[in-house]
């Protein structure tokens, strides 16, 4: 088992209040986790980050790369980790399409990093410039091939910055890809955000050991870097624990995937966050993440002030998804709403656990979910 | 005359994957033989491959980090990992459909970047690994899985492409060239920045087989009769005929 070290140690700023666009916040939240190598290609509505950290990187004795496409940023950055740098990539949809196989790479060979995706409006080159959430369900099953990966959701651009932070850390924890799910409006928005004087971040196991395999069925093994003098030997083909090709070996591949999934699964208290808002007593529940989360709870504060019994669940991470904790929820629920910038997705993961009549709204116009329209919907379901 | 390499494979290695008649093992005693004579220490190098079968010259037979990666995009992976760690020798190997087809963007790029690798491209003509279908250095009429009336296409000359893309050094030897090989992979090695040398592999299981070379030793003589070295070349070479020697950096 590797022993990742947690330090505090301080931002790429000094302690304050900064008035940052959500995608200056990832930046700076990436810079303060210790990311030292970027590598990305030009995409709206993500660039900014790219664009501040090309400004940036040197003052960290870093490194930016514009590469030349995302396929090669996605594999500069793998690359990049196991030399012995945290490494991060930002894109929106159709970057996220072209790097998903690397991505995939990434969860086999059990490669640290993050890879933004700043979500507009899809499918294809759909809205470019238009908020969208379509990409939930991308970055569960995008690659091929059985793996778990880890997404976060950020709903402000104070969240932009700690969710950054965050996402590195679990990466090194967990030896895994871990996905910023950003939306553009959040990415685009300009909000006061506080930087701490100091913050915790975690760093690799880099000691000797086998590099791909451990004694534990959900171990996560330490990870040396290329120069370590390890002769270290990665693969995407099936490998054994010191990382030989095994292709042709059925209990090696079995091992190997369920390890992969139960080091996720087996530390879901860990990784799995929620924030509840007038839960106590709520008959009528809301869930809801990222942007639309904002607006569902303004819209609760409204009803309740109507004397709605109305609540907000917001899920902060979305993969490994909060299944219990919605499961236990919904059961003292007369209705439950959803409302998403996608045509259901994660609605239909609700579906399979909710415990009251569920009530799903969908907007797929690159516009922001209104209050309003949230309200409206709850006031419809009421007796 | 033999020399000890086996400090240069990892221990655990009994054998080799290739073919019979394959090029891809005497390419990589070509390789290890260049390091050998340089004197380059195997714990601050990094070899970086893809798929296919010249994926499997560096990994996971060298005794040093071995990075194995997607179909096409080793030089990607290898230009994150140079530039977070510049004090790594990094060496790139691939086949000819990996490195310049399905890779060949990053091929141009990290030439046109200039970023210190050296790149040596196996190029048996063909896609070995898949079953034999037609590759972007498949000659003109050649008769490959997925070219039964020849290939209506034209190579890739790959000297004059990383020529364009302005690579340090760019040379072209046959692994019926040995020496030529061996002399052009060091000094490959020893310029710094990006290097790229092609080198021809013959391939009669896939290639041969298709087009009346079915032994090894028959696509040894083909390389043999078509090889001409640049300086003895007057330019009006048949099409098939391959020109060999250092094109840049010479």
């Amino acid at each position: 088992m590797t022993t990742p070290t947690v330090k505090s140690t301080f931002p790429s700023l000094t302690k304050g209040c900064y008035f940052f666009s959500g995608n200056e916040a990832v930046a700076e939240g990436a810079l303060s986790a210790g990311c030292r190598f970027y590598g990305g290609y030009p995409i709206t509505p993500s660039s900014e980050i790219m664009e501040r950290i090309a400004s940036r990187m040197a003052e960290f004795d870093g490194v930016f790369i514009q590469m030349e496409d995302e396929i090669a940023s996605i594999a500069s950055i793998i690359g990049a980790s196991w030399a012995g740098a945290k490494a991060m990539t930002a894109t929106s949809g159709p970057g996220i399409s072209l790097m998903q196989e690397g991505i995939g790479y990434a969860a086999f060979t059990e490669t640290p990093c993050v890879v933004v995706d700043i979500q507009r409006a899809g499918p294809s080159t759909g809205q470019a410039t238009k908020v969208g959430s379509g990409d939930l369900m991308q970055a569960k099953w995008g690659s091929h091939g059985d793996y778990l990966p880890i997404a976060l959701s950020p709903w402000s651009v104070q969240e932009m910055y700690d969710l950054t932070i965050r996402a590195f850390n679990l990466a090194e924890r967990f030896r895994t890809p871990v996905f910023l799910m950003g939306e553009e409006a959040t990415a685009h928005l300009r909000e006061s955000i506080n930087i701490p004087d100091h913050v915790e971040i975690y760093e690799r196991g880099r000691g000797k050991g086998d590099p791909f395999g451990t004694d534990e069925p959900d171990g996560i093994p330490p990870m040396p870097a290329f120069g370590d003098g390890q002769k270290l030997l990665v693969t995407g083909s099936t490998h054994d624990r010191r990382g030989f090709r095994k292709t042709d070996d059925p209990e090696t591949h079995r091992v190997l995937v369920e390890r992969l999934h139960k080091k996720i699964l087996s530390h879901t208290d860990v990784i799995i966050r929620t924030e509840s808002y007038h839960l106590d007593d709520a008959k009528i529940g809301i869930i809801a993440y990222g942007f639309t989360a904002r607006s569902a709870l303004f819209a609760v504060q409204r009803l309740r002030k109507e004397g709605i019994l109305a609540g907000l669940l917001r899920l902060q991470t979305i993969w490994p998804f909060p299944y219990d904790t919605i499961e236990a929820w919904t059961r003292s629920l007369d209705h439950c709403l959803t409302f998403e910038m996608n045509m259901g997705q994660i609605s239909g993961e609700i579906q399979k656990v909710c415990q009251c009549p569920l009530h799903v709204t969908t907007q797929v116009n690159g516009s922001i979910i209104s209050p309003a329209t949230i309200e409206k919907s709850v006031k419809e379901v009421l007796p | 005359m033999t020399r000890a390499l086996s400090a240069y494979i990892r221990p655990e290695i009994e054998n080799t994957p290739f073919c019979p008649g394959c090029g891809h093992g005497t390419l990589m005693g070509t390789i290890l033989r260049a390091i050998d004579d340089l004197g380059l220490d195997m714990d601050d190098m990094l070899f970086v491959s893809g798929i296919g079968c010249a994926g499997w010259i560096s990994s996971p037979h060298f005794n040093a980090d071995t990075l194995h990666t997607l179909h096409g995009r080793a030089i990607a992976f290898a230009t994150g990992a140079k530039l977070v760690n510049p004090a790594l020798k990094v060496m790139v190997i691939g086949g000819d459909g990996d490195l310049t087809s399905i890779g060949g963007n990053h091929l141009i790029h990290a030439a046109r970047r200039d970023i210190d690798l050296t790149v040596v491209c196996a190029n048996n003509m063909i896609y070995g690994m898949t079953g034999g279908q037609a590759a972007s250095t498949t000659p003109l009429g050649c008769f490959s899985a997925t070219t039964p009336a020849g290939n209506p296409y034209r190579p890739f000359d790959l000297c004059k492409l990383l020529d364009g893309a302005g690579a340090r050094y760019v040379a072209r030897f046959a692994i019926t060239q040995p020496v030529e090989l061996r002399e052009s992979i060091k000094k490959a090695l020893k310029i710094k920045g990006f290097t790229f040398v092609e080198a021809i592999s013959p391939c009669p299981t896939q290639f041969g087989r298709r087009n009346q070379l079915d032994q090894a030793s028959d696509m040894i003589h083909y390389l043999q009769q078509h090889c001409i070295p640049k300086e003895t070349a007057t330019g009006n070479e048949e099409p098939d005929m391959i020109i060999t020697g250092e094109f840049v950096g010479a």
